[in-house]
């Protein structure tokens, strides 16, 4: 049905013209979910964005046939273009937060979209929006109907979104990333109806995501892309169980099982020579007492942030954002501490680095117990011993400050170098220990990939001689081929140095690859603590199992 | 050619933009003239040797009666237009640019620290800041002048009118600096390498100053530039209305209050030459200060 071939989009730039994407064919019949996948600019995006007419300006479609049915979507008049879209073809964005107007009722939504497409009357237009709404899984539609996008929850937005897409029938949905913003058990509800609509309505998706659970679970069919180009295609049973191309098994080594603990991801890794240039670093990281295993105790943690006052005399009742958190992190250890959006995971962090103060608990590392927030000094040795690698890399490290500064500032402020030369040195071959050049240390950040930062931001963490590690999703913000090579990288250094790391994360199959213990935490409290692989195997809490049920895997008898 | 377009986008912007060249020389050659004003002006219009009553109210050369000597004619006194303009520009801009360096200052290092620490010490700041704002320049500029005419011996009140003019304009723009300042520190407080600092246990201090001060340069940067002109426009409002700067210390200002008494007798350039300096010196300094926020908001690119 839609069928697309020989695809070709430029951006004219300044000088020249940039790529998109090339070459790329694919068809999609009616009822089908077709997975496309591939990771950060790889065009997927593009090519959703070709072929429903909406390619960001100065973009154009500058070869290739694309026809929807017998119509040809690139000869269409301005006026039968906007015809097509949201008669024919749909969209299913990112985030349901800014994909609703937030000034109007979900009614209006619908009701505008029902009557741009047909010429139902407006009572007619509420009957069809509130069918639509119980269609999709929204109880006592006729009432909420009425509600504005903020009185519902992300997973129902995100429905509401669907109902929007589907009001007019069409035949092919394009779905962007659409359970990327979702936490898991929202996101199979919304995988389910995604799949009950293609089984119900014969509505084709184009389904585009970088996440292969996500593929594996719902697509019938999927195609692989990398940087503008496919490369390979097919019955995703067929494509994610036995690649073919070079590319596609690379990927499939990099995704992190759910239901195994591999050792290493095989990705390609940074060859000797670079590697030999950090000894000089490592002997330093030896150095001294720097082996001693420090392991941490939480005891009856919590952490309330006040409510908001709404009068001089009421006080909404304060926000538990840890409740009575018991949790002792073995010398040595790497704890991986699992929950989704919201559950306290980056409080919990917080708290231990000091950046919010507790309201009752006791923080031990080692022997030494952690004063609270800001009642802990600055010299306090807590503040040299615990460090931490960041979620985001593009915000972790000073974009004004040069490498080479943000690598020597711990070494210089925790006393440790004196000669500045020295420092330099240390920090050039610390950098071939997390497997960079040491000449990147005379440049600065925004000259560095999102992997290539994080590997900074390890050797920044390193260069204060930590003895717990506090790893805050360091991985979520990346590529799942360079998710495995700093994984690797993590798994080595802790091998290495015997560091006690806190490894916190929403996604369970990363911990699984990287924790001895794990702790599930949900709306602030621990619902269960333990070994990895018992947890993962025999889960005691019931939130645990759904955890695990409902996370999207490939089936195990794909795996070759 | 592309990477060079791209490390240089802001030159290549600039070149393609006329309007940013043309502001460009304005403000570069009045600075230049300014800085050069004693060695390249005809006469010195505080030195009564140097100029003659016997050349008063001349012309400009295009006009009949003219003395080319003087292109753009003379004032009642006999002074040169060129040489009063280069003159005023050079008082205007060393006010201009002393009152903005101390309101940058104290907007910046107030701003940081308001949104470093926030909570209350932000909300005394901030409420001080609104305070400020609802008191016009000129109210300042009386306030600070009736307190200097009261506690300073007479003597020595001609030699700080300088000073009271350039405290009086920097207290009045103070407030975008620390309002800018504030909002973007707070923007740089929630991110991590600003955290990364604080775990460090750095002092606040140096985070302040050495994490989040240059991340926050850009919008600083063009808070200046837009602010040199109203510092310059206020300089010579305060003058023309007598508050600011004497007769014989002529600022652009002043120039136009004394060329104001020329308005209807006929010697209409000693009014509009210097008032149309000063329009073009500002709208200049404008459009650089816009240009300047294009180049530093990819969005508006």
């Amino acid at each position: 049905m839609l069928t697309i071939k020989d695809l070709l989009v430029k951006f004219p730039m300044r000088f020249g013209a940039f790529t998109a994407i090339e070459d790329v064919d694919m068809t999609i019949k009616p009822g089908e979910i077709h997975g496309l996948v591939g990771e950060s600019g790889a065009g997927k995006s593009t090519v959703g964005a070709a072929v429903i007419g909406l390619l960001q300006s100065p973009g154009y479609v500058a070869n290739g046939t694309l026809t929807l049915g017998d119509t040809d979507l690139r000869n269409l008049s301005p006026a039968e273009a906007h015809k097509v879209r949201g008669d024919r073809i749909s969209m299913i964005f990112q985030d349901p937060q800014t994909s609703l107007n937030p000034l109007m009722t979900i009614e209006r939504q619908l009701i505008e979209t029902i009557q741009t497409h047909s010429s139902l009357s407006e009572s007619e237009a509420i009957n069809r929006a509130v069918d639509l709404l119980e269609d999709i899984g929204i109880k006592n539609a006729a009432e909420r109907i009425k509600a504005y996008p903020h009185q519902f929850s992300g997973g129902m937005r995100q429905r509401v979104v669907i109902a929007l897409a589907i009001s007019t029938d069409p035949e092919l949905i394009i779905a962007d990333e659409p359970t990327t913003a979702l936490d898991v058990a929202v996101q199979s509800q919304v995988l389910d109806l995604i799949q009950r609509l293609a089984k119900e309505r014969q509505i084709a998706f184009m389904l585009i995501t970088h996440d292969i659970g996500v593929i594996a679970q719902v697509a019938d069919r999927v195609t692989v892309m990398r940087k503008g180009r496919v490369m390979e295609t097919g019955v995703t049973a067929q494509v994610l169980g036995k690649p073919q191309h070079h590319y596609t098994q690379q990927l499939m080594d990099s995704v992190p099982p759910l239901d195994r603990k591999i050792d290493r991801f095989r990705v390609p890794e940074a060859d000797d020579t670079i590697a030999s240039n950090g000894a000089m670093a490592e002997n330093w990281l030896l150095e001294g007492s720097q082996h001693a295993r420090t392991g941490l105790s939480l005891t009856g943690l919590s952490v309330e942030f006040a409510g908001p006052r709404t009068s001089i005399f009421r006080k909404l009742p304060p926000y538990v954002a840890l409740d009575d958190v018991t949790l002792n992190i073995k010398p040595g250890s790497i704890m991986g501490l699992v929950g989704e959006s919201g559950s306290g995971k980056s409080t919990l962090a917080k708290a231990i680095t000091g950046l919010v103060t507790p309201s009752s608990g006791t923080m031990e590392l080692g022997d030494v117990v952690l004063p609270y927030g800001k009642s802990r000094s600055r010299q306090h040795p807590s503040r040299q011993l615990i460090q931490m690698v960041f979620q985001d890399p593009y915000s972790s490290l000073n974009s004004r400050h040069r490498i080479g500064d943000i690598l020597t500032e711990p070494l210089w402020f925790y006393g440790f170098v004196k000669d500045e030369q020295e420092r330099e040195k240390l920090a050039a071959s610390m950098l071939s220990l997390v497997g960079m050049q040491p000449d990147a240390i005379s440049k600065y950040p925004h000259q560095f990939s999102g992997g290539q930062r994080q590997r900074i931001a390890v050797a920044r963490a390193l260069l204060a001689r930590p003895r717990f590690l506090i790893c805050d999703e360091p991985t979520s913000a990346l590529d799942v081929s360079i998710q495995a090579e700093i994984l690797n990288l993590l798994k080595d250094l802790q091998a290495k140095f015997g560091l006690t790391i806190l490894f916190i994360s929403h996604n369970l199959a990363v911990v699984r690859q990287m924790a001895d213990d794990t702790a599930v935490l949900r709306s602030g409290k621990i619902e269960e603590v333990g070994e990895t692989n018992a947890l993962y195997t025999a889960p005691q809490a019931d939130y645990t199992k759904s955890l695990l049920d409902l996370t999207p895997v490939m089936p195990t008898t794909w795996q070759t | 050619m592309i990477a060079f377009v791209k490390k240089y986008e802001g030159l290549w912007l600039f070149v393609h933009s006329p309007a940013a060249i043309i502001a460009a020389l304005v403000a570069v050659l009045t600075f230049l003239g300014a800085a050069f004003a004693p060695w390249i002006a005809l006469v010195n219009p505080y030195d009564l040797a140097s100029f003659s009553l016997f050349d008063g109210l001349l012309p400009p050369t295009w006009l009949d009666g003219a003395n080319p000597k003087f292109i753009l004619g003379t004032d009642d006194q006999g002074r040169d237009m060129i040489s009063a303009i280069l003159y005023g520009a050079r008082l205007s801009l060393v006010i201009g640019l002393s009152a903005l360096s101390i309101a940058a200052v104290l907007g910046v290092g107030l701003g940081l620290a308001a949104g470093y620490y926030g909570g209350r010490f932000d909300a005394i700041v901030m409420r001080i800041a609104d305070v400020q704002l609802a008191l016009p320049a000129i109210l300042t500029a009386l306030l600070i002048d009736g307190i200097a005419r009261g506690i300073l011996p007479a003597s020595i009140q001609q030699d700080l009118r300088v000073a009271v003019l350039t405290l009086a304009i920097a207290l009045s723009l103070w407030v975008n600096f620390a309002r800018t300042a504030r909002a973007s520190t707070f923007v740089q407080m929630n991110k991590e390498y600003v955290q990364a600092a604080i775990m460090m246990g750095q002092r606040p201090i140096r985070v302040m100053f050495v994490h989040i001060l240059p991340n926050i340069l850009g919008p600083l940067l063009v808070i200046m530039t837009v602010d040199l002109a109203s510092a310059i426009l206020l300089e010579a409002t305060l003058s023309f209305l007598g508050i600011g700067l004497p007769a014989d210390s002529p600022s652009l200002g002043t120039l136009i209050r004394v060329g104001m008494q020329f308005l209807l007798s006929g010697e209409w350039w000693i009014l509009w030459i210097p008032t149309l300096f000063l329009v073009a010196l500002v709208v200049s300094i404008n459009i650089l200060g816009d240009f300047l926020r294009d180049i530093f908001n990819p969005r508006l690119r």
